[in-house]
C-alpha cells in the first residue's frame, strides 16, 4: 500500500468540507429559508460559541455513558465471545439470545431500562451497551472460529494446554476480528448513550447531548440542535479514532493488517 | 533394499488393514498394511483426495484409529518431554505464527512443552542454522520468502529432535527451482540426522530424488499400489535429475499410477 503524507490525506476531505459549508451558508441566505428549519453554519457556530460551557457540559456527560457503555461491550462482548467459541452446544442455545441484543428496538426498552437502573448515566450506559454489544460478540466469535486449523492440529501434536492455546494462538489470532467488533461498537455506543439519554437522560446535573437535542427542539432552537448533533458526531469520532489508535497498536505488535 | 541403520526389527510404524471412514461416510483409506522402518526415508504418492493426508494424520494422532491396528514406536530410547514428542508435522505452507520471529516460531514446540528458556533458544538456533537461516533468526515470517518460511516450518518441525517426522506436499507450493534446493537440503539433513520421514508428494521426481523407498496409493479409497525401493546411489547430487537410472525411476512410479487409473485427479 503507497503511504501517503498528511497533506494528501487531510486535503481532500477538508476541501469537501470548505465547498459544503459555504454552499449551505450561501444557499440559505440567497434562498431565505427560516432559521428554524435550516440555520446558516454561521449561526450554528455562533450558537456553538454562545453555549459553549453547557454544550461541554452535555458533551462530557455524554461521553461518560458512552465509554462506560463501551467498556461494557469490550469486557462483556469479548468474554461471551469467548465463552461462545468454547462449545458449539453453548453457541447453538446462547447466540440467537445474542442476536437479539442486535435487533432489540432501543427506544421502545429504554423505559424499562429506567425502571430497572434508575434515570441518568446507569441507564443510559446500558442503553449504550445493548447497542454496542453484538459486533464485539460476533467479530471475537468469528475471529476465534477462523483460527488457521493446522496450527490448531500443532498445538494439540505438541500437547499445548487449553490456556497456552487461548493465550498464545486462539486471542492474538482473533484480534483483527475483535479489533473490528470494537471500532463499529464505538461510534454504536455514542448512538446508544444519546437514545438512552432521550428517555433516561434527565436526572443528570448536567444533561447529555441527547437532552439538549430535545430542548433545543422543543424551542425551535435549530441552530443549537445542529450544534449538539455536531458535537455528537465528533463525540463518536474521537471515540473511534482512540480506539483505532489503540488497535492499530497492538496489531503492528501482532504483526497482523490492520 | 538398503540397509537404513536403526533397529530394523523394530519397524517405527505398523499399520495392519488400517481404513478410515470419514464423518459423511466416504471411505478414504482401505486395507492399509504398511511397515516403515526405523531412519528411513519414504516418499508417498497418490492422485488428490486418495487419503495420503488422512494417512500421516492417522499416524501424527490427529485422527483416531477407527479400523484396522496401527502402532507407531519410532522413539530411540526413552521419550524425553512426553508421550507424542516423537512426531513433527510439516504441512503444505508453512503455517508460523506472523506475530513470532523466527527464533520464536522454531522454538515454540519446546515452548509448549515446558522445556526451559535458554534450553529452548540454544535448540532452535540450532535448528536454525541445520535448515540454513542463521542469519534470519531476528526476522519476522512476512520478511521472509516462500521457501525461507518454509525452512524455518521444517527447523520447528525438527527441534523437538522427532523420531518420526511427517511432511504433508511441503514444497508443492513453491516454485520449482525452490523446491528443488529445498529437497537438496532435507537430503541432506536427513542423511546427517536419519529421522525416519514419511513425505507425501505429487511429484515423481521428487519422490525419486528424496526417498529410499516409494509407495503408490490408488484413488479414494485409498490404497497400496506399488511399494518399492528407489533403486538410486545414496549419494545423490541435483544433477543426478537428469540421469538415464533417474528417468528409469521415475517411469516405474508413473506406469504404477497410470495403471491404476490414479492419474486422473493430478
Amino acid at each position: 500500500m503507497a503511504r501517503s503524507t498528511a497533506s494528501s490525506q487531510l486535503l481532500p476531505p477538508l476541501a469537501t468540507f470548505v465547498v459544503v459549508v459555504t454552499a449551505w451558508e450561501i444557499s440559505v441566505r440567497v434562498l431565505d429559508v427560516p432559521r428554524f428549519l435550516v440555520p446558516p453554519p454561521s449561526a450554528v457556530l455562533a450558537a456553538l460559541g454562545a453555549d459553549l460551557a453547557m454544550l461541554a457540559g452535555s458533551t462530557l456527560t455524554t461521553a461518560r455513558g458512552a465509554l462506560f457503555g463501551f467498556f461494557l461491550s469490550a469486557s462483556i462482548g469479548t468474554g461471551a465471545g469467548l465463552a461462545l467459541s468454547l462449545s458449539k452446544t453453548l453457541e447453538r442455545g446462547l447466540y440467537p439470545y445474542a442476536l437479539f441484543l442486535q435487533t432489540v428496538p432501543i427506544v421502545a426498552i429504554a423505559p424499562l431500562l429506567v425502571l430497572w437502573f434508575g434515570p441518568g448515566l446507569r441507564a443510559v450506559a446500558v442503553s449504550a451497551f445493548i447497542v454496542s454489544v453484538f459486533p464485539v460478540i460476533a467479530n471475537t466469535l468469528s475471529g476465534l472460529r477462523g483460527v488457521d486449523p493446522r496450527l490448531k492440529d500443532l498445538f494439540r501434536l505438541y500437547g499445548a494446554g487449553r490456556l497456552a492455546t487461548l493465550f498464545k494462538l486462539d486471542l492474538p489470532f482473533a484480534l483483527p476480528s475483535i479489533a473490528t467488533g470494537l471500532r463499529v461498537a464505538s461510534g454504536l455506543a455514542v448512538i446508544g448513550a444519546i437514545v438512552g439519554e432521550f428517555v433516561a437522560g434527565f436526572a443528570e446535573g448536567s444533561a447529555g447531548l441527547g437532552i439538549t437535542v430535545l430542548a433545543a427542539y422543543r424551542q425551535l432552537r435549530t441552530d443549537l440542535l445542529f450544534a449538539a448533533v455536531i458535537l455528537a458526531s465528533l463525540l463518536g469520532l474521537t471515540l473511534f479514532a482512540a480506539v483505532n489508535l489503540v488497535s492499530g497498536a497492538v496489531l503492528r505488535r501482532f504483526r497482523t493488517p490492520t | 533394499m538398503p540397509s537404513l541403520g536403526g533397529d530394523a526389527a523394530q519397524p517405527c510404524v505398523r499399520a495392519r488393514g488400517l481404513g478410515h471412514v470419514f464423518g459423511d461416510g466416504t471411505a478414504a483409506l482401505e486395507d492399509i498394511d504398511l511397515d516403515i522402518e526405523q531412519g528411513s526415508f519414504v516418499a508417498l504418492l497418490g492422485p488428490s483426495g486418495c487419503g495420503k493426508s488422512t494417512l500421516l494424520r492417522l499416524i501424527s494422532g490427529l485422527e483416531m484409529v477407527s479400523r484396522g491396528t496401527l502402532s507407531v514406536d519410532c522413539a530411540k530410547g526413552a521419550l524425553r518431554e512426553g508421550a507424542r514428542s516423537g512426531i513433527g508435522f510439516v504441512f503444505q505452507d508453512a503455517h508460523l505464527l506472523p506475530w513470532r520471529t523466527v527464533l520464536e516460531n522454531v522454538a515454540l514446540p519446546l515452548e509448549l512443552r515446558g522445556v526451559a528458556r535458554d534450553d529452548a533458544r540454544t535448540r532452535a538456533l540450532r535448528c536454525i542454522a541445520d535448515v540454513e537461516l542463521g542469519d534470519a533468526e531476528g526476522r519476522f515470517p512476512d520478511e521472509l520468502s516462500g521457501g525461507m518460511r518454509m525452512r524455518v516450518s521444517i527447523a520447528r518441525a525438527l527441534v523437538t529432535e522427532p523420531s518420526l517426522l511427517l511432511m504433508d506436499e511441503p514444497f508443492a507450493a513453491l516454485d520449482d527451482l525452490t523446491r528443488q534446493r529445498l529437497d537438496e537440503r532435507l537430503r541432506d539433513l536427513w542423511k546427517r540426522h536419519r529421522t525416519t520421514v514419511l513425505f507425501v508428494t505429487h511429484s515423481l521426481s521428487e519422490a525419486a530424488f528424496l526417498a529410499e523407498r516409494a509407495i503408490v496409493m490408488s484413488r479414494r479409497p485409498g490404497r497400496i499400489v506399488l511399494d518399492r525401493a528407489v533403486e538410486l546411489p545414496f549419494e545423490r547430487a541435483g544433477a543426478i535429475r537428469t540421469d538415464v537410472a533417474f528417468a528409469r525411476q521415475t517411469e516405474v512410479l508413473y506406469q504404477a499410477l497410470e495403471r491404476h487409473g490414479s492419474l486422473d485427479g493430478f
